[in-house]
């Protein structure tokens, strides 16, 4: 294009003449343009509203799909809690209840025993000798002065106060005898205060146990029906359980970001610390191998403690494998724990040897502080207890890798219902569109458009002009 | 059932091969060069010399290479190598090594004397045939000189040395009574060697405040 002509237009023309060009065209052309212009926001529009169809579409399975795992869970966990409270309520049957016929036998043994005692130990009063009343008679007979009536009737006392003594002697020993008997029921009574009260007790903690039953198939009956109710309260349980149970593994992580450093310097004395895996040293990744090994056994330990669910194989397997399975872990991880704390120690050696490396090399003298050994037994015991902490990870995990599926999966199902929205809104402004884009059209045309009115309005009055004069 | 073992045997050699090629170590040590002057008048410097050589022995890191060399009337050659050592991979040998290095480097102070000429174009050659050989990532000439070369009658050191992939840093260097009088003689001096660093493919770097030397390494 030169500068003095365009399109083999002189200047200034060119720009005009095409200008004016396009601008007949684009009449010409008008009604074909406003056909395909309303076309393609229709077009447009049709397009948002079948893609927010399909959005809003995903969106309702994917919470038809939440609820049916967040139910399935719910149901789950409940089952366990049931299955847990029948476990406590037969070994409680079985531990203090299986001697519930002896203890019966024992309770009707010691009733008999206190019977047997109180029927002992009732008071029976001395009956007085038969012949008293023929004495009593015989002393009232008048002495009248006569020594051998005397006599008689000394004799006669005398014999019949020996008899009042041996009677009361007697009687007394009886009594003593009877005493006795109710000591001796005083334990067998306390024994069976204790008995029973051990039997109440047993019965007290079956009812709770009861009542927690209830309640728990009150709730997976409420899981069972589907209700919304339900719903809710399963909805706030995993998010809950969510937000607990990531902040448990953040500690976690930083027990293990810990236990990490405790460690990674001596693997360098051991698998060198020349060598690297991509931007990562060998021996860092060694002491991470260590790390998540510890976090495996103990994940496989819950597992087969039935403590967590994770790889149902394992608690599903018979009790001796089980069994088996809980020692090997233990033992794996007691003996990761020996060599972590082996390797701290080795640590705190590199340490001070370092320390006093830098120490003669910066013309100091190394002077080894008091009580060192303390830090050393610390990093230690912590290098075999960091192991068995990280173990218990494997709780927290399950709960959220459990809850994140609900609550991932409500935050994915919220993004969709924002994206359904927002196609929906689009599609209803494309709808807008056409109009807006017919009016652009005819404001680039206006100039003939409006000659156009014009003329049809001066055609319009002649021929009114023509039909009044006629008229006239 | 053929083609399944064939592909079962190809498969296992790719992740043998994968685990091995993971297992290599990366170029990742630093291999540093220490040439000191020991002519008449820098063999003063030398306590500043040792503090340096120290500083190293503190930093470098297992894997890393150290060579401590004088500059003399005919510096290339390996007689004037004071120690040279690559540090054990194992921290705890490395720290030996670091100890052993550091009583060598004290003998060579004790008995040092200062010689006639200074050939800093020779113990830079020798420099950099050491740094090579050790096949470091970064490698490092320290020099610890006033770079006032002086060779003895017929010895030929006009040529460019090849120095490519190496960082020369320029320590401690002092000025001479000649340059209180005209100091362009001073920045022309160390324009002059610049200009040879750089045209040998090496960079060039002056250090003279002492009080910063994790600058060196950096």
């Amino acid at each position: 294009m030169s500068e003095a002509s365009w399109l083999g237009i002189p200047e200034p023309w060119g720009p005009v003449v095409v200008g004016l060009a396009a601008m007949i065209l684009m009449y010409l052309g008008r009604g074909a343009a406003h056909g395909a212009l309303r076309a393609l926001s229709a077009g447009v529009q049709n397009l948002f509203l079948l893609a927010a169809d399909a959005v809003t579409s995903t969106q309702g399975r994917l919470v038809q799909r939440n609820r049916e795992v967040l139910l399935e869970m719910g149901q789950e966990a409940t089952e366990r809690l049931i299955e847990r409270e029948f476990d406590r309520v037969s070994s409680t049957v079985e531990q203090d209840l299986s001697g519930y016929p002896s203890l019966h036998r024992e309770l009707c043994d010691q009733v008999a025993r206190i019977n047997d005692d109180y029927r002992a130990s009732s008071e029976v009063p001395p009956s007085p000798p038969e012949w008293v009343g023929a004495v009593e008679t015989v002393a009232q007979i008048p002495t009248n002065g006569d020594p051998i009536v005397g006599r008689i009737l000394k004799d006669i006392h005398r014999t019949i106060a020996s008899a009042q003594k041996a009677a009361i002697d007697e009687y007394r020993k009886s009594s003593k005898e009877r005493h006795r008997l109710l000591s001796r029921m005083l334990p067998v009574w306390r024994k069976l205060q204790s008995e029973l009260g051990r039997v109440d007790g047993t019965i007290r903690g079956l009812s709770e146990r009861s009542r927690v039953i209830d309640q728990q198939m009150e709730n997976y009956e409420q899981i069972r029906s589907r209700s919304d109710g339900a719903l809710r309260m399963l909805s706030a349980s995993s998010v809950s359980q969510f937000v607990a149970a990531g902040l448990v593994l953040i500690i976690a992580l930083l027990g293990g970001f810990v236990n990490f450093h405790l460690i990674a310097l001596p693997m360098s004395e051991m698998v060198g610390a020349t060598s690297y895996v991509g931007p990562v040293k060998t021996s860092d990744i060694a002491a991470l191998v260590i790390i998540l090994t510890e976090v495996a056994m103990g994940v496989f330990l819950m597992e087969s403690l039935r403590i967590t669910r994770l790889f149902p194989v394992i608690g599903t397997m018979d009790d001796s494998m089980r069994r088996r399975m809980i020692w090997v872990s233990l033992g794996i991880l007691f003996t990761l724990a020996c060599v972590e704390s082996s390797l701290a120690y080795m640590r705190d050696l590199l340490a001070v040897d370092r320390e006093a490396l830098t120490a003669s090399l910066a013309g100091v003298k190394h002077v080894t502080p008091e009580l060192r050994w303390i830090p050393s037994i610390g990093q230690m015991v912590m290098g075999f207890m960091l192991p068995f902490a990280l173990a218990f990870a494997a709780i927290p995990l399950e709960s959220f890798i459990q809850s994140s599926r609900i609550v991932l999966g409500n935050v994915l199902a919220a993004l969709l219902r924002a994206s359904a929205g927002l196609l929906a809104l689009l599609g209803n402004l494309s709808e807008n569109l056409g109009p807006v884009l017919v009016h652009t059209y005819d404001f680039a045309i206006v100039v003939p458009l409006r000659i156009e009115q014009m003329l049809a309005h001066r055609n319009g009055s002649a021929r009114e002009g023509e039909r009044h004069n006629e008229a006239y | 059932m053929r083609r399944t073992k064939t592909l079962g045997i190809a498969a296992a050699i790719v992740m043998a091969a994968a685990l091995v090629g993971c297992g290599e170590s990366r170029p990742q040590t630093r291999a540093v060069y220490v040439l000191i002057d020991t002519s008449g008048t820098y063999s003063n410097e030398i306590s500043k010399a040792q503090a340096i050589t120290n500083y190293l022995l503190a930093t470098l890191q297992s894997g890393d290479s150290l060579g401590v060399a004088r500059i003399d009337s005919a510096s290339f050659t390996e007689k004037d190598i004071i120690a040279k050592m690559t540090f054990d991979t194992r921290p705890s040998r490395a720290n030996q090594q670091k100890r052993a290095f550091r009583v060598e480097f004290e003998r060579f102070v004790k008995g040092a004397g200062g010689s006639a000429h200074t050939d800093i174009t020779g113990g830079m050659m020798q420099a950099a045939e050491w740094l090579s050989e050790t096949g470091a990532g970064q490698k490092t000439i320290l020099i610890f000189s006033d770079l006032e070369e002086d060779l003895r009658e017929g010895y030929i050191r006009d040529f460019t040395i090849d120095l490519s992939e190496i960082r020369v840093v320029a320590l401690n260097v002092t000025k001479l009574r000649s340059d209180q009088i005209d100091p362009r003689e001073y920045l022309v001096r160390l324009g002059n060697w610049q200009s040879r660093v750089e045209t040998g493919g090496g960079s060039w770097q002056v250090v003279n405040d002492l009080d910063r030397l994790d600058a060196i390494l950096h």
